[in-house]
């Protein structure tokens, strides 16, 4: 990757020895080498944790601390102000529709999931539009990053905006720094981004195509849990629960636009 | 197929320090597992027995041959004991996921009589197994014919006593016990309790009881679910039982602590008695500090009295009297440090390295990468890195320590940090209850070494 693989807080070594390790509501200026870096180590932890479509369950712990390293980076990126600025590009940058596509390519669903979710607490999910500040998030804190990744399947278009939002970073830094954090950042740090459900796709294909995604897909509670959902009943009712979630799984799984390799497999074993 | 071959190495290691390391020479056995990749090893009690488990669900037993008076320095000879399937691949229709059969761990129980017990476990079952010897068989049944076959009652016209007549030895592992559905995470650990009647099993995030004769049902002890999964931060590593009190365990968990619980405070031993958590270095925060902190294997010193925890880089011994910080540190292979973003990047910063006591606890043992494996004296404070890999051991060639090169100049015999081969890992490692013999298990293979008397 890079010549040093150490994530240093501090890259530039002038202000190293002013600062220290100091963490915290810190002012400190970021080189653009370093919100390189700490953007690519996001994108990177992001891409790990869609990786999830196994048909082995996947390492929870791994799974864990890949999130705790994304939440990190967020709450470090809230602080500087380049969150804001990251998600204002991406609601400028799209449409409603195209980010749904992208999400979905991303997050698609197993029919296991499917299952899985019906259980979960079907949580409100906002447009990403949302990003205005005056939205409430209750959100839980983890929904919204798993929404990072619609930029990954974009259009190359979002990798431009992403260099003018560093550019703009680097130059606006002085002037954010200075600025006291708002507190409502800190609790849209993972409320902002939210995609609504329904959200009124323009085409009649694809509300067609998405009518049976479930939202809960969409978060990263999906990516944790979305496999470990069922202890919810507890391990001896395994036996109880078995009718009654079999069903929809199918269900679900024949009239969600799934992979049909993974239909193909499971039909197998089951006959 | 088991490729045996045995060789003799002699190397002295004269230093310049007065004390000597005490693992001087090895000798090794070498065994070829091609089958599948080993994923845990373990020595039984006595040491005679050495087991591994494999991804694909077998386990092989080894059985020391019986020391020989002309050989005294080739101790570490095993060969194949028993080999049976533990474990099958599942399907969690519920889920639709695979449930793996890869062995996460054997233990072995105290024996008691003739026959050997372990416990085997997957991400999901636990079967006791037990091993045992034949070496007679009844001969002349009344109604059977010796191939087996029933006899037509009305063709017998005598009575006779079956005797019993010696035959070939054979090994049988059969099942006892199947300890399941009580665990929706993955297990990671198991271990027997020195009361040889109850054992624990951890998961991501519960830790059960269980009982050897029951197996419909086992106490949960250790919770730390969170109420809403999405507050979910932290998770269970590793777990063992105290190996002399009963009623004490650790566990240790991905945020780089260990709990110590005392089941007699509580039923449910959410409330630790202490934790044993080091403060972080604050000159080496970096976005990987909480992953490498995370601990992948706890294990109690034989006497009790000391814990050793494997983290990413280093290995760490704690005195059970002093949670603030270990009494000791060692660098596994601080080299690696700078290469955290790339290790991340390739998965391999979320390797799970074990560790193992020597049996009087004065030396410690554990993996790397290039098939590297570390040994910590702990009187001396020295250390060595071995190599086990089949291409650098040859009559008469010499097994040398390793060394690793951080910086621009490389001495001779030394390896660069980039040259290491990240596939070639060490995960598992057990050393002989009694002796100075170890078990190292690569991807593929099984070494044993034992160290030269002098």
């Amino acid at each position: 990757m890079f010549a040093k693989g150490t994530k240093r807080k501090f890259s530039d070594p002038g202000e190293e020895p002013a600062l220290g390790a100091e963490l915290g509501p810190v002012v400190r200026p970021l080189s653009s080498t370093y919100s390189l870096q700490r953007q690519s180590l996001l994108d990177m932890s992001l891409i790990k944790l869609q990786l999830c479509h196994m048909l082995v369950e996947p390492n929870l712990c791994r799974s864990v601390l890949i999130a705790n390293t994304v939440r990190q980076i967020q709450e470090e990126m809230t602080q500087d102000g380049t969150w804001q600025i990251m998600t204002q590009a991406l609601a400028a940058a799209q449409c409603p529709a195209d980010r749904l596509v992208a999400t979905e390519v991303l997050c698609r669903p197993s029919e296991a999931l499917a299952a899985a979710q019906k259980e979960e607490e079907e949580e409100e999910v906002v447009v990403a539009a949302a990003m205005e500040e005056d939205v409430d998030s209750e959100a839980n804190p983890l929904s919204s990053s798993s929404f990072l990744p619609a930029p990954f399947g974009a259009e190359p278009g979002w990798e431009d905006e992403e260099d003018d939002s560093e550019d703009e970073d680097s130059e606006e830094c002085p002037s954010d720094a200075e600025d006291v954090p708002d507190s409502r950042r800190g609790d849209q740090v993972f409320g902002t981004f939210e995609i609504k459900h329904p959200a009124p796709p323009p085409d009649p294909a694809l509300e067609e195509l998405f009518s049976d995604v479930d939202p809960s897909y969409y978060d990263l509670d999906t990516v944790l849990t979305g496999m470990q959902s069922t202890p919810k009943m507890g391990p001896y009712d395994l036996l109880d629960s078995l009718s009654p979630h079999a069903a929809p799984a199918l269900s679900t799984g024949t009239s969600c636009r799934s992979d049909l390799n993974e239909l193909d497999h499971i039909m197998e074993i089951i006959s | 197929m088991h490729d045996i071959c045995t060789t003799t190495f002699f190397k002295d290691i004269k230093l310049e320090e007065p004390t000597q390391l005490r693992f001087k020479i090895w000798t090794f056995s070498f065994f070829k597992n091609i089958t599948d990749i080993i994923s845990t090893v373990e020595f039984n009690h006595s040491g005679e027995l050495l087991a591994t488990g494999d991804k694909g669900g077998r386990i092989v037993i080894f059985q020391q041959e019986p020391e020989s008076g002309n050989q005294p320095q080739c101790r570490a000879e095993y060969n194949v004991y028993s080999t049976f399937q533990s474990h099958e691949p599942e399907f969690d229709y519920l889920k639709s996921l695979e449930i793996e059969e890869k062995i996460n761990k054997i233990r072995w129980l105290p024996q008691k009589n003739a026959a050997h017990f372990l416990l085997s476990t997957n991400d999901k079952t636990i079967k006791l197994w037990k091993i045992s010897e034949r070496d007679k068989r009844p001969e002349g049944y009344n109604l059977k014919e010796e191939n087996g076959r029933y006899k037509d009652p009305y063709s017998i016209t005598a009575l006779r006593v079956p005797v019993f007549r010696p035959t070939d030895l054979m090994v049988e592992a059969s099942p006892r016990r199947v300890f399941s559905n009580a665990h929706t995470y993955h297990i990671n650990s198991i271990s027997v309790n020195s009361d040889c009647e109850t054992y624990l099993s951890a998961d991501d995030l519960r830790i059960n009881l269980w009982h050897l004769e029951i197996t419909d049902h086992s106490f949960n002890i250790v919770d730390i679910k969170p109420a809403n999964m999405e507050d979910l931060t932290e998770v269970i590593t590793a777990s063992e039982f105290h190996p002399n009190q009963c009623n004490t365990f650790v566990y240790s968990s991905s945020k780089g602590a260990v709990r110590l619980c005392d089941m007699r405070a509580a039923a449910l031993c959410d409330q630790h008695t202490k934790i044993f958590e080091e403060p972080e270095d604050p000159n080496y925060r970096s976005f990987f500090s909480e992953i490498i902190s995370s601990i992948s294997d706890v294990k109690f010193s034989h006497t009790g009295r000391y814990m050793m925890t494997r983290d990413y880089l280093s290995v760490k011994i704690w005195d059970l009297n002093m949670e603030t910080r270990p009494v000791e540190t060692y660098q596994v292979h601080e080299y690696l440090r700078s290469k955290l973003c790339s290790l991340y990047e390739n998965d391999c910063i979320f390797d799970k390295f074990e560790c193992c006591w020597s049996g009087n606890d004065s030396v410690v043992m554990t993996g790397s990468y290039n098939n590297f494996f570390r040994m910590l004296d702990r009187g001396s404070g020295q250390d060595v890195t071995l190599e086990a890999s089949r291409e650098n051991i040859q009559p008469q060639s010499v097994l040398r320590p390793c060394n690793v090169s951080t910086g621009g100049k490389r001495k001779k015999d030394e390896i660069g940090v980039d040259s290491l081969d990240f596939n070639k890992k060490i995960l598992h490692t057990a050393w002989h209850p009694l002796d100075n013999i170890i078990a190292v298990a690569t991807i593929n293979n099984l070494y044993i070494f034992n160290d030269q008397l002098n």
